[in-house]
């Protein structure tokens, strides 16, 4: 009997086994849930005081605070969950295993989205009471969803390469803003669509498919050059 | 642990499958930015030997293991694990190799039993469970089997570093400085497995600043003085004082052992 799990087999166990590993350890630490959380938070009250919010204004500007919020805040936890794992070392551990670097990074990206989503489920209801707006509704998972994706994305792959920095705090927003602007003017304009529909409006969503394939594509194949010497 | 309890992850590059060379270096460089590390090394150690790399700090042992265990590529030349190129065949070269570093870089929010379940499964392990329980057996740590690592001392961690280097019985351990931070039941531990590991016709390669030691456990020694071999041959052939006269950069007369 053979007492090894190989190929496509043994990279989907590897990949879970990552998720699972990332998501319990959060679980037991809960920093990156409570930086990520407070700051999102803190952010909604602040612009809702910031903005100008009348009536007629609500729809145009409460997305583009809610995906501010969102995104920065992501920042925040993407960079401490590959730091973490690159500083202390055990990143050097999983690369002596037999792991496919691009499951490594699959996971990495799966286990940020579901700890990105956590905040998101939290701070959405609160945003909808603060700026009174009718967003709970089904259509909005999948532009968080694909929005979220998108961040972690291109934030994983980054905050991996900033990690090995000494000016990591400052690259790895210098480096994942730039890159991520597609996916705020999608997401953005998405959820405004889905406040105000506007007929022939731009697919939205077709550029957040788009942005989330290449990226997640591209990043795959190239993560090994990112944490390989 | 038995050679039935733990067979080698991948047989049929075992040193009893094949009397292909542990380790093959050939003109190996390393440099990091212009700096060379390692200066053209050319080194081949038998299937089933137990080496012991000296040097003083900086001389290029952990970057020796560390391309060994495909972390770091070489700059030019070969390194060969088994047969296998650290680069070419990186992949399946790291199906057979354990590393085990001086830090332990455990992951510190899971906890002992869970850190050995999750590198049983990176091997794609079946018996994960049955191993992880074994080898926390052996390495002394049952008792603290399911509190998270960060709890641990120095030693305990180290241990457990010991143990996830041989999770999946790699036919070539790698082991540098691994007595660092060990208490004297640990380092009786470290030895058995060195021997154990011998007896058995596996390979094993350490880096230690205890010489003693290291010429105790190993078969063959090489000693590194800036980047380049000041000596590769038995270990019985040396002793600690002509290790040290290495080290300064004096040859060696008759051997070296007193």
């Amino acid at each position: 009997m053979s007492t090894q799990a190989t190929g496509a087999r043994l990279a989907w166990e590897q990949f879970w086994a990552i998720i699972w590993k990332d998501l319990r350890s959060e679980l037991r630490t809960r920093q990156a849930w409570m930086s990520m959380g407070l700051f999102a938070l803190l952010a909604l009250v602040v612009f809702n005081f910031a903005f100008d919010l009348r009536v007629e204004n609500l729809a145009t500007v409460g997305p583009g605070a809610l995906w501010i919020a969102f995104i920065f805040a992501s920042i925040l936890g993407l960079s401490r969950n590959i730091t973490v794992e690159q500083d202390r070392g055990p990143m050097d551990r999983l690369l002596v295993a037999p792991v496919d670097r691009a499951v490594v990074y699959l996971a990495k990206v799966v286990g940020n989205v579901i700890v990105i989503s956590v905040i998101e489920a939290v701070a959405l209801p609160i945003f909808a009471m603060l700026y009174n707006l009718p967003i709970i509704q089904p259509a909005i998972a999948p532009i968080l969803l694909l929005g979220t994706l998108g961040v972690a994305a291109v934030g994983t792959q980054f905050a991996a390469l900033a990690a090995n920095t000494r000016a990591r705090e400052l690259l790895t927003p210098l480096l994942i803003f730039p890159l991520i602007v597609p996916v705020v003017i999608g997401a953005v304009r998405a959820t405004e669509a889905l406040l105000t529909p506007i007929h022939d409006d731009a697919p939205w969503l077709g550029l957040l498919v788009a942005f989330d394939v290449i990226f997640l594509s591209v990043s795959a194949i190239t993560f090994q050059f990112v944490v390989e010497e | 642990m038995s050679a039935q309890m733990l067979q080698p992850a991948a047989q049929p590059h075992t040193a009893a499958a094949t009397p292909t060379p542990a380790i093959a270096l050939e003109r190996l460089v390393k440099s990091f930015d212009v700096r060379p590390v390692l200066r053209g090394l050319s080194y081949t150690l038998p299937a089933g030997r137990t080496l012991v790399i000296f040097g003083p700090n900086g001389a290029g042992k952990t970057t020796l293991l560390r391309t060994l265990a495909t972390l770091a590529r070489p700059t030019a030349g070969r390194a060969l694990v088994a047969g296998l190129d650290v680069v070419a065949d990186a992949g399946e070269a790291r199906r057979i190799v354990g590393y085990v570093g001086h830090q332990p870089h455990a992951y510190e929010e899971l906890t002992a039993r869970e850190n050995l379940l999750f590198f049983a499964r990176m091997y794609g392990l079946r018996d994960g469970a049955e191993r992880a329980s074994k080898l926390l057996e052996r390495v002394g740590l049952r008792a603290r089997a399911n509190d998270r690592v960060r709890a641990f001392s120095r030693g305990q961690a180290q241990r457990l570093a010991l143990a996830r280097g041989i999770v999946h019985d790699p036919a070539v351990l790698l082991l540098d400085e691994p007595d660092t931070g060990l208490d004297q039941e640990a380092l009786a531990l470290l030895e058995r497995l060195v021997a154990e590991r011998r007896q058995r016709g596996l390979a094993t390669v350490l880096t230690t600043h205890h010489l003693e030691r290291g010429l105790r456990l190993a078969d063959d020694a090489l000693t590194l003085v800036r980047g380049r071999i000041a000596y590769a041959g038995a270990a019985a052939a040396l002793d600690v004082a002509a290790i040290e006269r290495l080290y300064a950069g004096e040859p060696l007369v008759n051997g070296g052992a007193a």
